[in-house]
């Protein structure tokens, strides 16, 4: 794990170089929140018209702050590996790992830069609301992201050029989301649907994220825990089968 | 001298492309060792499997008494590595891949030495992005060489780079070996294989067709000379024939163009002009390059 903090630092600092991509993953979700939170009442179980299921605009614009996270990983993937920018890092001492690893750090804590801008944010513009246990939230959403994240790298690593990375994770990522169970209960999808969308992560995660939200608690969805996981695990174990490092 | 590098019977192919086809080679400590040819010949392969960056199909290398593959963690701290249009993160600043790179390495020169000796002081701060060309190359030359490496490796270093930044890495590259390490480079331009290797190889096809200096080569496969000179004498043509090596004289006006061959043909011209009194006012030979050596052995030009 040489240089595995020198990296992340250094991949740290660059990210924050880069003003349209920075202030994009950071703040485009809270800002999505707040507006979203004002035409909804933030928090508050409000029926979506017919369909009768709680829409919770913090849990969107959380898990909203996972996929532009893994948004950005897909593009910074791929744009380092048709620069010939893996290639070359990959034939110092650095391994693999810590190459990869590095980016995923730095994903994670502006993940929880984000989550932090976001319950702030509900605090102070929607008081009363937000009881959510911070720490709980926290750790749920970052699983969330790590889950979410592997299967990025799936796509990164499946992903010819740097064009089409964008456009691949978006049209991936958010039919994801259509399907998360966010806003319709998965178990009025097509039974075909359904049994995809439990494949998913971000099912797994609105599932975690509404449970520790509503306060039911981990205990309740260990089953979601665990899927997250068995997913993280899954992915990345497809994704060493099939990277390609230029 | 000892053979830092050996390779013997090395093959690679990519699906159905063989980019190296059986190449067997012997690198010399202290010298700079060229492996030339045109694009797509398996240069960059070669060099890449022997720096253990890829995995060849059949063969076997040695690399300072390393296997690349097995012991590619002991070899990486020995050799250095300069990519073929290698990129870094386009908002690196300079001092900050020296940084990581000597974080990397269990010994490591002073960076700001380093980034003097290559004319990079000035950029420390400066992003990758904003580095010209050669700026770019020196940054990477830098790199391969902040832990001491005892082999370095440079693939198409020059390329797509203007003439001028073309002769600083020149010098640059000679004053690597000088300092006693050794250099293994590729490139498809004859010129600067002529200024700077030792010793050359010529593969093509993935197969090595030649290897020696670059003088040998010339002298093995293209020994023509011609000596051109100017002279208010007339006749002189006629009177040429009669030396050993002249093969063809001819005389345009007041220009002669002599071709011969061998070693001693130049200076059977000479002896002859003095001999004959001949009044020179110009004179100059004209002797093959690598270049020439490269269209004989393989029917074409290198650029072709």
């Amino acid at each position: 794990m040489r240089g595995f903090w020198k990296l992340t630092w250094l991949e740290t600092k660059i990210f924050t170089r880069e003003p349209m991509g920075f202030v994009g993953t950071l703040v485009m979700p809270v800002v999505l929140f707040i507006f979203l939170g004002r035409a909804f009442t933030a928090g508050e179980p409000v029926s979506t018209a017919q369909l009768d299921i709680p829409f919770n605009a913090a849990i969107l614009a959380a898990v909203l702050i996972a996929i532009s996270a893994v948004q950005s990983l897909v593009a910074i993937i791929s744009i380092y590996r048709e620069g010939g920018i893996l290639k070359r890092l990959r034939a110092t001492p650095l391994s693999p790992v810590t190459i990869l690893g590095a980016h995923v750090v730095v994903k994670l804590a502006f993940t929880v830069i984000s989550l932090a801008l976001l319950l702030l944010a509900g605090r102070r513009l929607f008081p009363g609301v937000m009881q959510v246990n911070v720490f709980s939230f926290t750790v749920a959403a970052l699983l969330s992201t790590l889950s979410i994240l592997s299967l990025g790298f799936l796509i990164a690593s499946l992903v010819p050029t740097a064009r089409f990375a964008g456009l691949i994770s978006a049209a991936t990522l958010y039919p994801m989301l259509a399907l998360s169970g966010l806003f319709f209960p998965v178990d009025r999808l097509p039974r075909a649907l359904e049994a995809i969308s439990y494949l998913l992560p971000t099912t797994h995660a609105v599932a975690l994220l509404n449970g520790v939200w509503d306060g039911s608690g981990w205990g309740a969805h260990w089953v979601n825990v665990a899927a997250l996981l068995v997913l993280f695990a899954a992915y990345t174990a497809l994704s060493t089968k099939v990277f390609r490092w230029e | 001298m000892k053979p830092v590098i050996s390779v013997s019977n090395l093959g690679k192919r990519y699906g159905r492309t063989v980019a190296v086809d059986d190449v067997s080679l012997e690198v010399f400590e202290g010298e700079i060792f060229g492996l030339i040819g045109p694009n797509g010949a398996g240069k960059t392969t070669t060099m890449e499997c022997v720096e253990g960056n890829r995995v060849p199909d059949k063969g076997t290398i040695s690399v300072l008494g390393l296997d690349p593959r097995r012991d590619a963690n002991a070899l990486r701290q020995r050799i250095g590595v300069q990519q073929q249009e290698a990129h870094l993160q386009k908002r690196i600043k300079v001092w900050e891949a020296v940084d990581l790179w000597r974080s990397l390495y269990t010994r490591a020169v002073d960076a700001d030495a380093l980034l003097a000796r290559l004319g990079l002081e000035a950029k420390r701060n400066a992003w990758f992005m904003t580095l010209s060309g050669g700026q770019k190359q020196r940054l990477f030359i830098a790199l391969a060489l902040i832990h001491e490496p005892e082999v370095v490796f440079l693939d198409e270093l020059t390329t797509g780079l203007d003439p001028q930044a073309r002769r600083a890495i020149w010098g640059l590259v000679t004053d690597i070996r000088d300092r006693g390490t050794t250099v293994f480079l590729t490139t498809h331009l004859m010129e600067e294989a002529e200024r700077l290797c030792d010793r050359v190889a010529i593969i093509e096809h993935g197969r090595l067709i030649e290897v020696g200096t670059p003088d040998e080569l010339v002298r093995k496969h293209c020994p023509e000379r011609t000596v051109v000179f100017t002279s208010d004498n007339a006749n002189v043509a006629e009177r040429m024939p009669g030396l050993s090596a002249v093969e063809r004289a001819e005389g345009s006006g007041e220009t002669y163009t002599i071709r011969g061959a061998g070693d001693d043909f130049v200076t059977d011209v000479i002896n002859f002009i003095a001999r004959e009194g001949i009044r020179v006012r110009g004179f100059r030979t004209e002797i093959p390059t690598l270049e020439d050596v490269f269209l004989k052995l393989t029917g074409h030009g290198i650029r072709d």
